[in-house]
């Protein structure tokens, strides 16, 4: 029987954790991951669960720990935000690389200078292309969901790879909501007893990991990682209906809104969606077909899958919460732009940067980019392809 | 050895074949190579003691050829080489000479 509760999205996704219970975790804290961890290191402390707790000196130390341990042969988490993620930077690699399934919450927010706190998408957006998988989440029950679904993906034989489950610091982490929680040993029944593969503490079977790879291998173990990137699209869809049999609730690689027939739309992550499908909601009650595209799976990001999804559209917005300096727009918008590209026929595009460093979106900023979007549908003029929203000028 | 496809090699880099270094044969690292000459070898086997990569092969107690499979020509033993009135037992040779 699922339980019905009022937590926060840390509270929501440290319980998770404890449900699977997983043999080890490397704890440093960073708000606003912080009281995740807390919370977890009182299941440990109160022997709620039989992970072995690492206290770390640093998050670079915490993703090491996770390595040496995963490599080991166990089940392994951490948690992070922000310059936590920045500092384990070059193991984020060597996880991926080594194929260690370790999972990861991250609690998203801005990266220093100026230092900030609050919910931004700039610490995940730097990690997008370090080979891990990325599941990012609106609220607190799709961060409990994501966090007991990427164990299963992460340590699918045929993947082997490191997850991320993103949410929006504050925004999430620390409100309230209401949730469901699912049984224990249901959550233990679906994650299943841990698969090792290769470990290092089987001494029966010695192994070496870490070798120096020259020029003649390197090339070929990029290749074949590649290539396991092509198939988490498929592993994330078969663990999303095995858990909605359990749960009831449907998960895909991402989540349309009111989009078949629309004609405008928005692609925005995490948080922000709610907000905005309230205004597609007023827009759709005016007789204007509007309607949203959030990712989910955004690491490997299915390109073939969305530029399907979208290419009807006659414009679009991705509001990007993090920017690429130098790089001219937004990484959600890349992304976009690039699944749509193979076809001829395809939307008009533009680019909102929105809520950087925890500034409010409000149905305002939804209902300004939906009525810019009326327009460039109307005229097939864009005014601007890329600007800030909600920045005093 | 025939180099694997990306399709055959193993997840993450990990080897799982124990002690398998034996396979990798580093002799094409070398530029110069150690030459032995046996009329000046006085059999004291420091060659065999200083070789970080057990390249000199010794039968019977007594010194054997090189193996030049693993040596990588670090000229170790050339210099260790007390050799025979003056005149060494091991000689560095330039490779392709």
């Amino acid at each position: 029987m699922a339980k019905v509760v009022a937590v926060t999205g840390n509270e929501a996704v440290a319980n998770a954790l404890r449900q699977v219970n997983p043999d080890v975790c490397a704890v440093y804290p960073i708000t606003p991951q912080t009281e995740m961890m807390q919370r977890f290191s009182s299941f440990v402390s109160d022997g709620q669960v039989k992970t072995e707790l690492i206290l770390v000196e640093s998050e670079h130390s915490a993703m090491s720990s996770c390595v040496g341990a995963s490599a080991a042969g166990g089940r392994v988490i951490t948690a992070t935000s922000s310059q936590g993620l920045a500092l384990m930077w070059e193991i984020l690699f060597i996880a991926s690389g080594t194929r260690l399934p370790i999972v990861m919450p991250v609690v998203n927010r801005a990266l220093s200078a100026p230092l900030n706190i609050h919910g931004d998408h700039s610490d995940a957006m730097g990690a997008r292309d370090t080979g891990w998988i990325q599941l990012w989440s609106e609220n607190g029950q799709e961060a409990y969901d994501n966090t007991i679904q990427a164990f299963r993906i992460a340590e699918h034989m045929d993947i082997r790879l490191p997850a991320m489950i993103c949410m929006d610091g504050f925004i999430i982490s620390h409100s309230i909501e209401r949730l469901e929680y699912l049984d224990d040993q249901d959550v233990q029944a679906f994650v299943g007893k841990f698969k090792q593969l290769n470990p290092l503490l089987d001494i029966e079977h010695p192994v070496s990991y870490g070798p120096l790879i020259l020029p003649d291998y390197y090339m070929e173990y990029r290749r074949a990682q590649a290539e396991v990137a092509t198939k988490v699209a498929q592993v994330v869809l078969d663990v999303a209906d095995d858990f909605a049999q359990l749960s009831g609730r449907k998960y895909g690689l991402f989540e349309t809104y009111r989009l078949d027939d629309a004609e405008i739309g928005l692609v925005i992550l995490n948080s922000a969606a709610g907000t905005s499908k309230d205004v597609v909601d007023e827009f759709r009650d005016r007789g204007i077909k509007a309607g949203l595209f959030k990712p989910r799976l955004y690491r490997p990001f299915p390109y073939e899958e969305t530029g399907e999804a979208l290419k009807h559209l006659k414009a679009l917005c991705v509001l990007d919460r993090a920017d690429c300096f130098g790089g001219s727009f937004g990484p959600v918008f890349v992304d976009i732009a690039t699944s749509l590209y193979p076809y001829r026929e395809r939307p008009i595009l533009i680019n909102k940067i929105y809520g950087l460093g925890g500034r409010d979106y409000l149905p305002g900023h939804a209902e300004l980019v939906l009525n810019e979007l009326v327009d460039v549908a109307q005229t097939g003029t864009v005014r601007n392809y890329k600007e800030y929203i909600g920045v005093r000028e | 050895m025939k180099l694997k496809s990306w399709k055959e090699v193993n997840p993450g880099a990990v080897i799982t074949d124990a002690g398998n270094s034996r396979e990798f044969k580093t002799g094409s690292w070398r530029s110069f190579k150690p030459v032995w000459i046996e009329e000046n070898c006085i059999q004291c086997l420091f060659c065999w003691m200083y070789c970080p990569d057990m390249a000199i092969k010794v039968k019977d107690g007594k010194r054997a050829e090189f193996d030049y499979d693993f040596c990588k020509g670090c000229g170790l033993c050339a210099l260790e080489c007390p050799g025979k009135k003056g005149k060494k037992a091991i000689i560095m040779v330039e490779e392709g000479k």
